[in-house]
């Protein structure tokens, strides 16, 4: 008997996920879906608000990433006022991007992922969590922790708080840095740096025990995307956007982030909240992309700082062309968080971040504004159309995990067909789907997953629909 | 000018003659809850917030416009009273779109801080949610009805202390909404000079400056006392 799930839609993400395996007739899968069924409306309810009040409500989409958001809005802010932001904001802006990459990339790798690769993918449930990590590698997990704290404190120091601070604006930012901030940043740099090689060199090993992991979670051809500078160095910020192939071949460069709408479109399916995202050129679903870590380094030419730069040199000898194992998005994250602490460094010794003016004024100068930067998860676009007095008329959002919804699916869909054999789900095959998906670090994991649980549904269909199995977490 | 004595929560007061409760009970140091008050304006004891109890009078008395007497006893207080207010805030949260969370005026709100002083930790009502638009028309200023409470600071100040009576309230109940001329955007207004005095007077986050972002919106209320004061008394102290 088929079953039909009504969902009641809700305001709040993060965290609900269901997932459905279909078999054929031979009982073997033949397609997999991971479905989104949340709903949020924020594209809705930001309609008839004043553009400059958007870094504020938008920063709410996530508890995990809000400075991206805070900072791709105040981005779409200042084309609309049609600024060049002062350089000390501009730099301090970047400043807070790395910060939250390095902590959120913390976060997925440490809290979220490891206890799957230092407990074992199938051990128990009950353990297999950040307090179970705590326990088993104490060292590792406090190291891990105090990692993110450094990220979520240089957060702090800049915006006044560690979660939706409201300090990148259009125009700019509020406040500079001040001199004991920048002093208690450069404290900590060699225990944080050390972590984070560790941190890498430890993934290596992992890699050695998690071939099959490694082949089948999310190994296929895609293209991918993200923002890169005039020199191919790896970005974060600004920059224009570039299409690589699985091959690693270029497929489309030099293209205005401000221009996605010609590039990008975005399909909906019914059985989703989240849309889909492809490469227009390729239509749909052939246009298929990843964003993230593993795609601003699978384009990048570059890292530009010698650590990172060290360590992409091995990513790039075992991944040559491109890195099509979506595992891999781990070993990216590392290498992201290297590369963070490296750049962060450089610029709190730089002097223009104290420059006391961060912040230029101007009217409503365009009706459009496009914003884009690299959240940690990936791409992130918000575009705006405002009337003349500066209310939105209209808003659209393309986040990170939507961008990555079809490769997403597949992963799902290719680590159902090499585990599940017959009308049954065991608990370690229910983990390794979840372990799929958590290689995106996707938002909606965020708040449940960080308690140790994700509330996913993972049920089993028959060619008829019928429902052979059904497994949940919540 | 006489003195009158009375008696505010066991305390006893003297007050001159034209003070209000309200003034009295400041002077001796005793706190009560206002929202539409406002040194320098004129009371009109709209929000109900600094409803008292007078010995002798069944109904609940507004200390903003209730006159002292003599041998008068006030209780500023009671339980009941506290219930009052907490429920009058909880209704002014519930009759239009609060979000203090990303509103221009978060951590110098009053309408926000009653809501603390009341422990008002949760809204028992049904919130309206009602459909308010933002009027940004005008050059350096805007207003957000989503935000307003109806407290009037706005037509009191444009009024009295500007004279030029831009703001007024059309409708009423729910549906009121303050308005400038004759429900005109604000950008149009032929009466309004920009002074500004509206947006210093405002509580919450209703009228704000244009471009004023999350918790920027603070306001320097001591220049309308400073006006107030220099035109009434010729002082012109900061």
């Amino acid at each position: 008997m088929s079953q039909r799930i009504v969902i009641d839609p809700v305001t709040r993400i993060e965290g609900h996920a269901k997932i459905s395996i279909y078999l054929n007739d031979a009982g073997q899968v033949s397609d997999a879906r991971f479905h989104v069924t949340e709903f949020r409306g924020f594209e809705k309810f930001c309609e008839g608000r004043p553009f400059w009040e958007m870094a504020g409500i938008t920063a709410r989409i996530c508890g995990i990433c809000p400075v991206s958001h805070l900072l791709t809005s105040a981005k779409a802010g200042d084309a609309i006022m049609s600024v060049r932001i002062p350089e000390a904001a501009r730099k301090l802006r970047r400043m807070m991007n790395l910060a939250q990459i390095m902590q959120s990339h913390a976060l997925s790798f440490f809290h979220l992922s490891s206890p799957d690769f230092l407990l074992g993918m199938d051990s128990d449930p009950a353990r297999r969590n950040v307090f179970g990590l705590i326990a088993s590698h104490p060292d590792l997990a406090r190291a891990g922790i105090r990692l993110r704290q450094f990220g979520q404190n240089i957060i702090e120091m800049l915006g006044g708080r560690k979660i939706h601070p409201a300090w990148a604006v259009p125009g700019g930012v509020r406040e500079a840095l001040t001199e004991d901030d920048r002093s208690a940043i450069r404290s900590r740099f060699p225990e944080e740096i050390k972590t984070a090689m560790t941190a890498v060199g430890l993934f290596k090993q992992i890699l050695k025990t998690h071939d099959t992991e490694a082949r089948v979670f999310g190994n296929f051809p895609t293209l991918y995307m993200g923002l890169t500078n005039p020199e191919g160095k790896w970005e974060h910020y600004e920059g224009h956007l570039k299409f690589i192939d699985s091959s690693g071949n270029v497929v489309a460069d030099n293209l205005d982030p401000a221009r996605y709408a010609e590039f990008i479109g975005e399909a909906v399916e019914s059985w989703s909240y989240l849309k889909f995202p492809y490469y227009k050129p390729w239509g749909y679903p052939g246009g298929a992309y990843r964003v993230g870590p593993l795609a601003r380094l699978n384009i990048c030419k570059f890292m530009g700082t010698p650590l990172a730069d060290e360590e992409l040199g091995q990513f790039r000898q075992m991944n040559p062309g491109a890195a099509n194992g979506s595992f891999m998005y781990h070993y990216a994250r590392l290498i992201e968080i290297i590369a963070s602490l490296e750049r962060i460094g450089r610029l709190v010794d730089d002097p223009d971040i104290m420059h006391t003016h961060p912040r230029a004024s101007a009217g409503i100068n365009q009706n459009i504004g496009v914003g884009v930067s690299e959240a940690p998860r990936g791409t992130l676009f918000h575009h705006y159309d405002v009337d003349d007095n500066g209310l939105i008329k209209k808003i659209n959002l393309i986040i990170a995990t939507g961008q990555n919804n079809l490769a997403m699916n597949g992963t799902v869909k290719q680590i159902a067909q090499h585990y599940i054999t017959g009308p049954k789900i065991p608990e370690g095959v229910l983990n390794r789907l979840e372990a799929g998906i958590r290689c995106y670090d996707p938002c909606l994991s965020c708040s449940t997953h960080a308690a140790g649980m994700m509330p996913l549904q993972v049920q089993l269909l028959s060619p008829d629909g019928t429902l052979l199995d059904e497994a949940r977490r919540n | 000018m006489a003195v009158k004595t009375l008696t505010i929560d066991d305390q006893l007061i003297s007050a001159r003659e034209e003070q209000t409760v309200l003034e009295a009970a400041r002077e001796a140091g005793i706190s009560i809850p206002t929202l539409c008050e406002l040194h320098g304006l004129g009371d009109i004891g709209a929000c109900r917030l600094c409803l008292v109890e007078v010995t002798g009078i069944a109904k609940l008395q507004p200390a903003c416009t209730t006159r002292v007497a003599e041998g008068m006893v006030v209780v500023t207080n009671s339980q009941r009273l506290q219930n009052y207010r907490r429920m009058i805030v909880e209704l002014l949260f519930a009759e239009r779109n609060h979000i203090c969370a990303v509103c221009v005026a978060n951590g110098h709100c009053e309408l926000q801080d009653l809501g603390l002083a009341v422990g008002m930790d949760h809204v028992r009502y049904e919130y309206l949610s009602p459909q308010c638009q933002v009027d940004l028309s005008h050059e350096r200023f805007g207003v957000d009805h989503n935000r307003c409470v109806l407290c009037m600071r706005c037509v009191r100040a444009c009024d009295e202390i500007e004279g030029a009576h831009t703001w007024d309230v059309m409708g009423r109940g729910t549906a009121s909404r303050v308005i400038t001329d004759l429900k005109q955007p604000w950008g149009e207004s032929q009466s309004c000079t920009s002074c500004g005095k509206c947006v210093l007077a405002c509580p919450t986050g209703a009228i704000f400056r244009r471009g004023s972002t999350v918790s920027e919106m603070e306001r320097d209320r001591w220049q309308l006392d400073f006006i107030v004061t220099a035109r009434e008394k010729k002082q012109w102290i900061i």
